[in-house]
């Protein structure tokens, strides 16, 4: 397969990056919903136009009435969020949410699809424990209590929990924390007795919550996927959570660059356009670089998601830490470069740092994914 | 795509048969490719056998058309037969300047007779080309090039001096630019092809850091040139000359040279049982831009094919695949340790590392410097005032 997008999928990029022009501009949504201090940080209406659009059924598979697509497409769509720092529980539910849901049962999949079809629904995953992502070692427990089960334990940077319908919630049902095995996913609903949430906002104006999950009981037909076999129903849902949020932290680095170039093609300094100064050239055409290989990355490793190839898994690490250090460098870069103008909140640049920077260490930042790596390749 | 499949196993049933072991063993050094020319020879039975296999195949140049030696294989095709001999860890079957460098140019802007006899020299390894185009006072500012060629009707006389002439002294031809009108800066060059062995040409060897003298300084003392030996026009020569640099950066790049991420780290903890965690760290980090970067070779060979990459793209390919290559050559010297600093000993295979990781300092210089690429980028894709 080459490694370009397909007529249909270039399709698919035109009328994404029209629409988040058009409708999830920065003006018309990130500064509109903060400087309201919106508590979900993001705007109901958009979010059914994603519906209208067919964004948010882009992973659910045909039968369910989604448009059965891949991790490419959702990529397509990220990217454009990125770009243009839209903020939208796209991520959360549409990705994450509907590849965990993919693997659940018909019962769980008519009750939550559906409402996220239509962007009725928002849904949010609850995986770290604590400030760093690290879903090897799980303490939230799950304990059998007839039927069903009794959840109990902290859950941390849970984005768009406070917004959510429901939140998967990765617990252990068996096992010491950091066995492999054991692991069980949940579908919580949001109204389920024990639940407490603190809904805290985030550098990027995005809301994530710290919760608490008191003896939670929900019967077994919350469980998604097996009783204890939940680490591979996870690593599935983490895979295309990670290169969604690559893909999106491209649209990130893309803006951030697009921005600065033109800003040296139009601020002049001792008498020349800045962008004449051959140290910023340099520099720009470094990022430039940096940024053309890490798309090529992100491309690559949708493809082999979607392909279900054994390499995916690796390249994804490979994607989400080149990314990563790949969209820091647009953005501060892009600040650096635009001077004192760069520092002020009426001007965009900041904007997409302050994204890059929350973005990046959502499902493990550079520096989790290079570690990866290396165990991947054998050191 | 059934075609497809149906040829990628064609393809592996062939290598399979036509690959010998010795040649799926990575390449330690210039030397264990074959470079053809006349004066070449070759190093094992091994290498001799693969080489022939691959030119009764087309396979020395298999995207060429057939009627020029190659094997006439389409974009997808060739994409499949690189995978398939990555794979494996095939070697080349044949390096040289004509397949990266001249070819190319001829393809684009030679006649039907000289694409003809050149590119068949070229895919049979029969003719080994060098490239003369640096000179003394003309390195990044190639275009400033004086050495001269006086029309004397039926043939041109070529006085001049080049410098850094790649295996000038190994070589059977050159391709080069001679100016030929010195009023005009850019169209004033022609592109001119010569026998190295043609009175008044000379070369004298300029013996590396690494302690190799690959390259040559190359003097032109009224070489007599046929007024028919030039590709494309005239005081054109400009033209064909930046259009080979495009190949030549593509090539020095490393786009589609395999997998580049060597691994070093899980050789080094077999080797030695311990990685120092910083060293380690390093190395990770090294992997991801590696393994992004071989991401980035792919992506940039399927879109040339169909025209969807930026025409300039090569120059960022180039910088940042030797900038890669510098970065894993100073890693392995720090994982080798003082094993690595030998240089001449047997275990070193004749300080094979240290010495390679010497060469590698040029990637960044040969074919224009990193610091050129950039200001390419900056003007040809940034479009930066200025640049
Ligand atoms: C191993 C090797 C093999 C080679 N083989 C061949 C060959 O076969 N045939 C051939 O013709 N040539 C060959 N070359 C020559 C090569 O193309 C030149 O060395 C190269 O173009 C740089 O020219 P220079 O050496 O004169 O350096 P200079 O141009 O003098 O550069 C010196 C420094 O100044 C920087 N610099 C120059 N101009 C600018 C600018 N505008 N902006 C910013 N920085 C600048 C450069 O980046 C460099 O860092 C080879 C070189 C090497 C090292």
């Amino acid at each position: 397969m080459p490694l370009y997008h397909d007529d249909d999928q270039a399709m698919l990029a035109d009328s994404a990056r029209q629409f988040m022009a058009e409708e999830g501009a920065i003006n018309k949504q990130l500064r509109h919903w903060r400087d309201k201090g919106c508590k979900d940080g993001f705007g109901h209406e958009l979010w059914k136009q994603f519906g209208e659009m067919g964004f948010t059924g882009i992973l659910v598979a045909e039968d369910d009435g989604g448009l059965g697509l891949g991790n490419v497409e959702a990529g397509i769509v990220l990217e454009e969020i990125g770009r243009n720092l839209t903020p939208s529980p796209f991520l959360t539910s549409s990705v994450l949410a509907a590849t965990a849901l993919a693997q659940g049962s018909d019962d769980l999949r008519g009750r939550y699809l559906p409402g996220l079809l239509t962007g009725d629904s928002v849904f949010a995953v609850a995986i770290d424990e604590g400030a760093k992502h690290h879903p090897e070692a799980i303490k939230t427990k799950a304990e059998k209590s007839g039927n069903g089960f009794k959840l109990s334990g902290k859950k941390d940077f849970v984005i768009h929990g406070a917004s959510a319908d429901m939140i998967i919630v990765a617990a252990r049902t068996s096992g010491g924390d950091s066995d492999a095995d054991g692991l069980t996913l949940f579908a919580v609903p949001k109204d389920a007795a024990g639940l407490s949430q603190d809904a805290v906002k985030l550098v990027d104006s995005s809301v994530a919550t710290h919760m608490t999950l008191d003896g939670v009981a929900l019967a077994g037909d919350a469980v998604i996927g097996e009783v204890d076999g939940g680490r591979a129903v996870l690593n599935r849902m983490l895979n295309a959570g990670r290169i969604g949020a690559a893909a999106e932290g491209i649209g990130v680095a893309r803006g951030a660059m697009d921005m600065t170039v033109d800003y040296l093609k139009q601020r002049k300094q001792f008498g020349k356009l800045i962008g004449e100064f051959q140290a910023l050239q340099h520099r720009a055409s470094h990022l430039y670089s940096e940024v053309e290989i890490a798309r090529a990355a992100v491309i690559k490793a949708q493809q082999l998601l979607d392909a279900g190839s054994q390499k995916a898994e690796l390249m994804v690490s490979v994607a989400k830490a080149k990314v990563g250090r790949t969209a820091n460098l647009a953005v501060r870069e892009g600040v650096q470069m635009h001077g004192g103008i760069g520092m002020t909140d009426e001007y965009d640049i900041g904007l997409y740092m302050k994204r890059d920077r929350a973005l990046s260490e959502f499902l493990g930042d550079a520096n989790y994914h290079t570690e990866r790596v290396a165990q991947l390749n054998g050191y | 795509m059934a075609d497809l499949d149906a040829f990628r196993s064609e393809t592996r049933a062939w290598l399979e048969a036509n690959c010998p072991a010795e040649m799926r063993e990575p390449v330690r050094d210039e030397d264990d490719v074959y470079w053809g020319g006349r004066k070449a020879t070759f190093k094992s039975a091994a290498q001799k056998s693969w080489f022939e296999a691959c030119v009764a195949k087309g396979y020395t140049v298999p995207a060429w058309p057939k009627a020029y030696g190659g094997a006439g294989l389409d974009a997808a095709e060739a994409k499949i037969l690189r995978e398939e001999m990555s794979r494996i860890g095939a070697r080349p079957p044949l390096s040289s300047f004509g397949i990266w460098m001249l070819g190319p140019a001829l393809l684009k802007f030679g006649t039907e007779e000289q694409k003809v006899k050149y590119l068949n020299e070229i895919a049979r390894g029969e003719i080994r080309w060098c490239q003369g185009y640096s000179e003394p006072g003309a390195g990044s500012d190639l275009v400033s090039m004086q050495t001269f060629g006086d029309d004397q009707g039926d043939h041109w006389v070529v006085n001049g001096q080049k410098i850094w002439t790649s295996y000038a002294d190994a070589a059977d031809w050159i391709f080069c630019l001679v100016r030929t009108d010195k009023t005009n800066k850019y169209q004033g060059i022609t592109f001119m092809l010569f026998d190295m062995e043609t009175p008044g040409v000379s070369t004298k060897p300029i013996l590396l850091i690494s302690g190799n003298s690959p390259f040559c300084e190359t003097f032109f003392d009224d070489v007599k040139v046929p007024k028919d030996q030039f590709v494309g026009e005239i005081n054109r020569g400009w033209d064909v000359a930046k259009y080979l640099l495009g190949h030549e950066r593509e090539m020095i790049s490393g786009a589609g040279g395999g997998d580049r991420n060597s691994a070093i780290g899980a050789a080094m903890l077999r080797h030695s049982g311990t990685l120092d965690p910083i060293l380690r760290a390093e190395l990770a980090m090294f992997d991801v831009d590696a393994l992004a970067y071989n991401c980035m070779g792919e992506r940039f060979l399927d879109e040339i094919k169909v025209g969807k990459a930026h025409p300039a793209q090569p120059n960022m390919m180039k910088y940042a695949g030797t900038e890669l290559n510098k970065r894993r050559h100073e890693l392995m010297m720090a994982a080798g340790g003082s094993r690595s600093l030998e240089w001449d000993s047997e275990e070193t295979g004749g300080g094979k590392p240290s010495r390679n990781w010497l060469r590698t300092k040029a990637n960044s210089i040969e074919g224009g410097t990193s610091e050129v690429m950039l200001n390419v980028i900056s003007k040809r894709i940034l479009d930066l005032p200025g640049a």
